[in-house]
């Protein structure tokens, strides 16, 4: 393998390790607290709203919003790191 | 000034508006037409996403639906944002680096197979023609209400405005006519739900009146008023829902899946210029949807509220002008079943004297509030701008899938790019036509449809993308038996469970339990692991397009969108 190949690949492990660390918070807040425990949540109020109730209505689409900056943000600084910024 | 004179004020003025963008930028060359050029910022990109996306349906339909579902309609709230996740970071900026124009074009080379290009295609047009239908149906009812033109009239005049920028335009028109779009419609959504806010709860921000105390003294949360009030008349409690969790699970995915996969949005990825910025403009496009969307479940919670306080037990002569309005357009119905004069509105359908179409929710929201004439003609001017928008947005794809897909990559390839560009206007011309007639006669399975196209999005594109970027090993032989079986399957189950064929069916024959408007998300699975299956036992790629893989990996010297 080539040192050209062998960055190419390391770079992309590290990708794939961002992607499934964020892939798993996305699943957790929209399928986990707001449908799988959303009975479970909803005993605890946070003002006049339902915890799992406010995750599947409210919560999970700013996580979303957040999710995806924080993506842009690794990546820009994973791109540095390997020399592919432009 | 009465709420006539600002709508045709209103609407007028944006409709200039938007002439005069298309006229400004008018497509040159084909690359104009099919990626605006390339080089699209950012920003200006993530406000035409958020346009293209934001449709008649999330404008119009859903918080009434939401209002009426309860829990149950978080599955589009979740579904139809969740999905700009997987499209940021699966799709998107893969798609940019591979640097085409169309998503036949990624999957016919990337599975370098013509076969492959053509069932994307068909794919592609089943999908955007099912959408763009309701579309124009939106445009319709707007008009008819607001401005007391029949309802076919109002179609054509959205007809032949659509058809001015999007044919004039192509991809650069409807880009920056999106932008002045997206910005008369947020406007419009917005204002009406912060007055409502501030009138029921005293808080200005609905995100959070939503969760406030009533501000008529009775110190009770909103929420919990509802809840009461909709138990009371034999509803479900409105943050509990009716339907089983492994269907909302289900449907939650198929939505969010299938907004990955759907052709309009993706191509809009293709008009930016380098990586970065496609992965900036996905979280940009979500940021500015996520207003819209955060702020709709609350106006659903003000709108049902409101809707019971003032109809429930009331005299029918009584009440205000905006429930005469309505029951003229046959979109509200009131039958005095037990003829005392007064409405009953309960959840029991044999005592319940009152229908109202979910559609009218958002529209008839502030004259329910009694707010100023010119908020209402805002509502009215912020619903065509949701419904053109998307409406353009898909022309382009089922124009660029006839010309570019079609025409140059199958029929006639050394087509010039002149006759290219001529053929995608008249591609464009005949898919307004076409949209328009299902606007004038809609089929009464635009509903059932659109759940389809979603379902189909999610069972034929998301797997063949995904594992084409992800899985360097797949082959054409997979992914062709993936997407023929994924999209066979949900066409099947649709069909049998939408329309009777294949001896038909109830909701207890539902596979595992999951509705059809969920089944996208079985299809998908199924997708995947005929693709893998089949992989396996057939030969491996060619070497260049493993090269191919590897390249659209690396997110530098992206360059620009090109033919070839």
């Amino acid at each position: 393998m080539s040192d050209k190949q062998k960055k190419a690949t390391a770079y992309w492990k590290e990708n794939v390790k961002y992607l499934f660390i964020l892939l798993t918070i996305w699943f957790l807040v929209s399928y986990g607290a707001g449908i799988l425990f959303k009975n479970a949540l909803d005993s605890i109020k946070i003002g006049g709203f339902k915890l799992g109730f406010w995750f599947a209505q409210q919560g999970s689409i700013y996580v979303f919003v957040i999710l995806i900056f924080v993506y842009v943000h690794l990546m820009n600084k994973l791109d540095k790191k390997y020399g592919y910024n432009e | 000034m009465s709420v006539q004179i600002w709508t045709y004020l209103l609407v007028g003025i944006t409709f200039a508006l938007y002439i005069g963008i298309a006229i400004w930028s008018r497509a040159g060359s084909t690359k104009d037409f099919y990626v605006a050029g390339g080089g699209v910022s950012p920003l200006a990109n993530g406000m035409a996403t958020a346009a293209d996306w934001m449709s008649a349906a999330s404008f119009i339909s859903m918080a009434g639906i939401i209002a009426f579902a309860g829990y149950d309609g978080s599955v589009y709230l979740m579904g139809w944002t969740g999905g700009y996740v997987l499209l940021a970071l699966l799709l998107a900026p893969y798609l940019r680096k591979f640097g085409k124009f169309t998503v036949p074009d990624f999957i016919g080379d990337r599975y370098y197979s013509k076969t492959a290009r053509i069932v994307a295609v068909i794919c592609a047009l089943i999908v955007s023609f099912t959408y763009v239908a309701g579309q124009m149906r939106g445009v319709g009812v707007v008009f008819s209400r607001f401005l007391e033109v029949d309802i076919n009239t109002g179609v054509i005049i959205g007809m032949i405005i659509v058809l001015f920028y999007a044919v004039l335009g192509g991809m650069k028109g409807i880009t920056y006519t999106q932008v002045a779009q997206y910005c008369v419609l947020i406007f419009a959504f917005m204002v009406p739900a912060i007055f409502i806010s501030i009138q029921m709860t005293g808080n200005p921000i609905p995100q959070l009146g939503m969760g406030s105390k009533l501000s008529d003294g009775s110190a009770t949360f909103l929420l919990d008023k509802l809840d009461g009030l909709s138990t009371e008349l034999g509803f479900n409690a409105y943050t509990d829902g009716t339907k089983s969790i492994a269907d909302v699970f289900a449907i939650t995915l198929a939505l969010m899946v299938g907004t990955a996969g759907l052709p309009h949005v993706i191509v809009r990825f293709f008009t930016v210029k380098r990586v970065k910025d496609a992965r900036k403009s996905a979280g940009l496009a979500l940021l500015l949807i996520a207003i819209l969307y955060t702020t709709a479940p609350a106006v659903s919670v003000f709108a049902r509220t409101n809707m019971i306080k003032t109809v429930s037990e009331k005299e029918y002569s009584e009440m205000p002008a905006w429930f005469t309005n309505w029951e003229t357009t046959g979109l509200l119905t009131f039958e005095d079943k037990n003829k005392d004069g007064k409405i009953q509105y309960v959840a029991d359908a044999n005592k319940n004297e009152l229908i109202v179409d979910r559609d009218i929710m958002v529209l008839a929201n502030p004259e329910i509030a009694n707010l100023p004439p010119w908020v209402i003609a805002l509502v009215a001017a912020g619903g065509l701008a949701a419904a053109l928008s998307t409406a353009a947005g898909l022309l382009l794809v089922i124009s660029a899938s006839v010309s570019h897909d079609l025409i140059k990559k199958v029929f006639k390839p050394n087509i010039s790019d002149k006759g290219e560009l001529w053929a995608a206007r008249m591609a464009a011309t005949v898919a307004v036509v076409i949209a328009g007639y299902f606007g004038i006669n809609p089929p009464g399975f635009v509903a059932a449809v659109v759940a389809l196209a979603f379902g189909l999005a999610a069972a034929s594109f998301f797997p063949a993308i995904v594992l084409g970027i992800f899985y360097k090993k797949m082959n054409k032989e997979g992914a062709i038996a993936g997407m023929v079986v994924g999209t066979l399957l949900m066409l099947f189950y649709m069909t049998k469970f939408k329309f009777d064929w294949f001896g038909g069916g109830t909701s207890e024959d539902w596979w595992f339990g999951i509705s059809p408007e969920g089944f996208g998300s079985i299809a998908m699975v199924v997708n995947f692991l005929v693709s893998i299956t089949i992989m396996k036992f057939t030969p491996p790629p060619p070497e260049n397009v493993q090269e191919i893989v590897e390249d659209i990996r690396i997110p530098s010297g992206a360059g620009e969108a090109t033919d070839h």
